[in-house]
């Protein structure tokens, strides 16, 4: 039998020895999602595509919440709007019982729309608005202030209608072995975030309930989570007992690391990423050092890119095959960074839908953008592609699909596929109309 | 390619697709279709006679364009300094 034709290569050995031709362990093609033929998607939904796997979603929730029951009485998980507030996504996370987590007026209202009841939201972010906090305290929304000019506005909305409501301080931390995110809170080791509580509880206007805190996000290291949840845990005890106010919510936000890899990471993620069950086993040791035998309080964990990364695949579809100067193969897809602004993060694995044989070799994937920064993935060992081949790019459910751009090209169609096999868009793709739609002429022109 | 071609036959070429460039101390691989390609343009065989020698030795489908292949196959061979 005739060998397999693929287009001929030389590669010159390395000083150093290194071989970067042939023997490298063979890039597995991923062609099906839960089932369902990549191919058929994208013969049915186009090229690019984002797809969905309800499945992944359902099973990644409930492998967070399993280990959080096993350590707390009582918990919640705050779904993450801005990580993927795609309707149907949301949707999911609300099925598995998680609150909306919403940092802006339209998240909020996206929520409240989507038949999220108030008293199920948390209200994070540096700039709600007089209309914002008007709208969240009438439907009894768990509102965290983020510094006091909001501190007062609060106040002033609260007396407006007549309410006490109860709220949150979101509490930033230097002590930890993560790169400090003091913009957002009031700073705990400096006193700041004494003084607002201080404020809150003597002031009488709004009642202090909770804690909230967000680390920083893609945080390898449980041990953060430690020493956070310690932090807090003691904050709250000096809450208790120099001002008399109950603390009964910790919220630790989110920040852990999904299954993908930093461009500046070695190991690839899928190996170096802690378990759900070293995190939240973390948290529980913090915050019992610091509870010392006190009330454990509700523990809320905002987990965004860890729940939804894993879930989301980006299908894309060869148009071109060229060699670079440095005699690097790359590779044109349709799909680029203006659809896909992690590739700017995150060493994508990326995987052919199809088998694809011949030798690996270094290949860069771009998108179609006509611009030096669409990169969709700079050298990793891959086989010859033909025009038509699709690729699929993984882990790209968080942040993709709410911080695309419409840039150069239209955003495309977004599919969920289900445990069944079923499948339906679930963002359709824009066309040129969707872009005409927001402009407007004006009348001298 | 004749005067180029010299500098080809001097290459020593291994069954297992290893390179030796005796000028320079080099060494390559070549994956399989590039040591039949290597072999035809030792031999002073055109880009597209060695094309041609590819689709009939391997099996490909009419998506393949292996003039093209060849062609930037010689390119390489040029970037590696194999070729004038
Ligand atoms: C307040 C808050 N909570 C939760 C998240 C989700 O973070 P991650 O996706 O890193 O889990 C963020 C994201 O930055 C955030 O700002």
């Amino acid at each position: 039998m005739k060998a397999k034709y693929e287009p001929p290569l030389i590669v010159r050995h390395s000083l150093a020895g290194v071989n970067k031709l042939g023997s490298i362990p063979a890039i597995r093609p991923m062609s099906s999602i839960d089932g369902v033929r990549i191919e058929e998607l994208v013969v049915a939904y186009g090229s690019p595509l984002f797809v969905f796997s309800e499945n992944t979603l359902r099973e990644r929730v409930r492998e967070l919440r399993g280990e959080l029951g096993r350590r707390f009485a009582s918990f919640d998980l705050g779904w993450s709007y801005k990580t993927n507030y795609l309707s149907a996504v949301c949707r999911v996370f609300h099925q598995e019982g998680s609150l909306a987590e919403v940092v802006s007026g339209m998240e909020l209202r996206k929520a409240l729309a989507a038949g999220v009841a108030g008293q199920q939201i948390i209200f994070n972010g540096p700039a709600k608005t007089a209309a914002d906090l008007t709208l969240a305290f009438e439907k009894r929304v768990q509102v965290h202030i983020d510094h006091l000019d909001e501190l007062a506005l609060a106040e002033t909305v609260a007396e407006g209608l007549g309410i006490v409501p109860e709220v949150g301080i979101r509490v930033s931390q230097s002590d930890l072995p993560v790169p400090t995110w003091d913009r957002f809170g009031f700073h705990l080791e400096s006193g700041r975030a004494i003084e607002a509580a201080r404020r809150i509880v003597r002031s009488g206007r709004l009642g202090l309930r909770s804690l909230h805190g967000h680390i920083g996000t893609f945080i390898p290291n449980p041990d953060a989570y430690r020493m956070a949840a310690l932090a807090m845990t003691r904050f709250a005890r000096q809450i208790e007992s120099e001002l008399g106010a109950r603390i009964t919510t910790i919220d630790l936000g989110g920040g852990f690391a999904s299954h993908n890899t930093l461009h500046a990471q070695y190991l690839p993620g899928e190996e170096a990423t802690p378990s759900f069950s070293e995190y939240v086993e973390a948290i529980a040791s913090g915050l019992e050092e610091g509870l010392d035998g006190a009330e454990t309080p509700r523990l809320v964990l905002e987990t965004g890119r860890a729940l939804v990364d894993d879930a989301g695949v980006l299908v894309a579809t060869v148009l071109g095959n060229k060699r670079l100067a440095d005699k690097r193969r790359a590779v044109i897809v349709d799909a680029g960074v203006n659809i896909l602004p992690t590739a700017w993060w995150y060493r994508h694995d990326v995987r052919p839908a199809q088998e694809i044989l011949g030798t690996a070799e270094p290949t860069v994937f771009f998108g179609p953008l006509c611009m030096a920064i669409d990169v969709v993935r700079d050298r990793v060992m891959f086989p010859p592609l033909r025009v038509g081949d699709r690729v699929v790019i993984r882990h790209v459910g968080a942040y993709n699909v709410t911080q695309w751009m419409q840039f150069i090209s239209e955003r495309p169609n977004v599919v969920m596929v289900s445990p069944k096999g079923q499948h339906a868009i679930i963002r359709k793709a824009e066309t040129l109309e969707t872009l005409l739609l927001q402009e407007q002429m004006p009348a001298w022109l | 390619m004749d005067p180029e071609s010299t500098r080809l036959r001097d290459l020593a070429l291994s069954d297992t697709g290893f390179v030796f460039d005796p000028l320079t101390g080099h060494t390559f691989t070549v994956n399989l279709t590039g040591q039949l390609a290597l072999r035809c343009l030792k031999d002073g065989l055109s880009p597209e006679a060695t094309a041609r020698r590819l689709t009939e030795e391997f099996e490909s489908d009419k998506n393949t364009d292996p003039v093209r292949d060849v062609q930037d196959f010689v390119l390489q061979l040029r970037d590696c300094g194999l070729l004038e």
